[in-house]
């Protein structure tokens, strides 16, 4: 009861970014949690887009516009069309429900269970960034800053993923060519 | 004070929406008004002078025609397919800068919806977002026609994104900015308007923007030949009013962005000479709005120009088809806006040299000629004597 009223007490002093924060944060977490409750997979798949679009608001919280905007590109307009593209075409029944059987939802249970006790540990672990409010800069989530860091400090890595998304798309060519004696569809 | 500020941003957002939706709204009339002067017809004239008033009287009628939900569909995607497909199309004019500033007492106020870093990108992002209420709606109709024009649709805008994003990309390397206030303002004079430096990649942007409005040439998700109706096959009522009104506010916002990117925005010739003569004579603050105005006026007339250019092309060139599409855009497209970022960079590199890319049109046009000249010519037909 104690915590509680000290909870109660930090709520309300916290700062309109704050509670943006924790708005936000509860409407992340309902619409993360719904994308695996959902029966149907359609309904999954846009309750996972409108998860990104609570990740993109707290980047814009923390003020990374770039980030933030790359995001919704990256992520809600482009990989989530595709899956979504996908999902349409499989015409997945209700009946699909009935094959899992108790072992296999059991299975999933532990290790799901598992992988958030791991990360729940490796939370309480990692050591937390601190930073300085008197000399922190509030421009450095912008493109100009991102720019200059990505190709000064970080060239190597970010050419070598370059070069990994070349391979997986000549290997994507690769698999989808038609072949000389394949039948047209 | 900052009351002030916030008043005078609300009122432009306010402006910004509603001018949105009046000239979508009267970009209906005006295309049955072109398709007609096109087929020598004379077109609305009959609901007021004019029949100015025909798309009000369009807008009654789809309120008023019955409201459908297919038994099978599901009901609530199937309501949020039309929502979204509003939603993304009103979403972009947000950023454009429809003028320079409105200055009252010390403030100035640019008149523009929010004049963030990252325009171009929310354009995309926006852009891309756009896909998402055809596909719901042509899935959520539970009709195969409806769901065959939602794939085409999809598979058409990802695939045209891609060009369209890699031909902006030699604008913003010329620029070095990503917002669109910043790409106007180094749009200062007339030949340093991006269309001038960027000749290739304006008609790539241009293409893509015709397949992102999924206009005629390429409508295929609506191909009626084809797919009934396309994903709209189901819709009714009003649900199928603003699915075709999204498609003229996409219009909207592409005619702006296309005036934006590539020419010069609310710049004019002798802008600043017209500037300083109206605040020598009226004043800074007064005269400085009147040049604002007449900014925005021009910036309203290039968009004018290319809303009645996206009718002139739809009631002039017939569609393609759908394979012939895709080569257009993953074999053409791309490669040509990738050659024309390669050679934007050398050009900046040689000597900050901007009109680089006029070598592949030099080139083009050559090789077009050859291929002219060399093909053997036709016989011409005999004409039978009567």
């Amino acid at each position: 009861m104690n915590q509680f009223n000290t909870f109660l007490a930090s709520f309300k002093n916290l700062t309109t970014a704050g509670y943006l924060f924790y708005g936000l944060g509860l409407i992340t977490l309902i619409s993360a949690i719904s994308v695996v409750t959902a029966k149907n997979p359609i309904h999954s798949v846009l309750a996972l887009i409108f998860t990104f679009f609570c990740l993109t608001g707290h980047y814009m919280l923390l003020n990374a516009q770039f980030l933030a905007i790359v995001n919704i590109i990256v992520y809600a307009g482009a990989i989530m069309v595709l899956f979504l593209f996908a999902i349409m075409f499989l015409n997945l029944k209700e009946e699909d429900e009935e094959a899992k059987t108790n072992v296999t939802k059991m299975a999933a249970v532990i290790v799901g269970g598992v992988l958030m006790v791991l990360l729940l540990s490796i939370f309480n672990y990692a050591p937390v960034g601190t930073f300085n409010p008197a000399s922190f800069d509030a421009k450095t989530g912008l493109v100009e800053r991102l720019g200059i860091v990505l190709y000064s400090d970080y060239i190597l890595p970010f050419e070598l993923a370059s070069i990994l998304f070349l391979v997986a798309m000549v290997g994507a060519v690769m698999l989808g060519k038609r072949e000389a004696g394949d039948p047209h569809f | 004070m900052e009351l002030t500020i916030l008043v005078i941003k609300s009122l432009v957002i306010l402006a910004v929406f509603g001018i949105t939706l009046l000239i979508a709204t009267y970009s209906t009339y005006a295309e049955r008004k072109v398709a007609a002067f096109l087929q020598d017809r004379i077109g609305p004239n009959r609901a007021g002078p004019f029949g100015l008033l025909q798309p009000i009287a369009d807008a009654g009628k789809m309120f008023f025609k019955e409201d459908f939900i297919p038994a099978q569909a599901n009901k609530w995607l199937f309501i949020l397919g039309p929502c979204l497909a509003m939603l993304t199309a009103l979403m972009s004019s947000a950023v454009i800068p429809f003028g320079d500033s409105i200055r009252y007492a010390s403030f100035d106020v640019p008149v523009q919806g929010i004049d963030v870093n990252v325009g171009v990108l929310y354009v995309f992002g926006v852009v891309s977002l756009g896909v998402y209420g055809v596909m719901i709606g042509g899935w959520a109709s539970n009709n195969k026609f409806s769901l065959l024009g939602a794939i085409r649709a999809a598979s058409q805008n990802i695939s045209y994104e891609v060009a369209l994003g890699l031909s902006i990309i030699a604008i913003l390397m010329m620029t070095g900015s990503l917002s669109l206030r910043h790409i106007v303002n180094e749009q200062n004079g007339f030949l340093q308007w991006n269309v001038f430096t960027q000749p290739l990649g304006f008609v790539i942007f241009l293409t893509c923007a015709f397949a992102e409005c999924n206009r005629t040439p390429f409508d295929l998700p609506e191909c009626e030949t084809e797919l009934v109706g396309g994903y709209h096959t189901e819709y009714s009522s009003m649900k199928l009013g603003f699915y075709l009104f999204a498609e003229y506010i996409n219009m909207f916002t592409s005619s702006a962005i296309i005036s934006t990117l590539y020419f010069g925005g609310f710049q004019y010739p002798f802008m600043h000479q017209v500037h300083d003569a109206l605040v020598n004579s009226l004043g800074s603050t007064v005269g400085h709005n009147i040049a604002t105005g007449i900014g925005t006026a021009v910036l309203f007339g290039k968009i004018f120009f290319f809303i009645f250019f996206f009718m002139w092309v739809r009631w002039t060139i017939p569609r393609f088809r759908f394979d012939q599409l895709m080569n257009l855009g993953w074999k053409t497209l791309i490669p040509l806006s990738i050659l024309n970022v390669v050679l934007t960079g050398a050009g900046l590199l040689f000597d900050k040299f901007k009109y680089a890319t006029w070598l592949i049109v030099i080139v083009m046009i050559v090789l077009a000629a050859t291929n002219a000249i060399k093909a053997p010519r036709r016989k011409p037909v005999a004409v039978p004597q009567v």
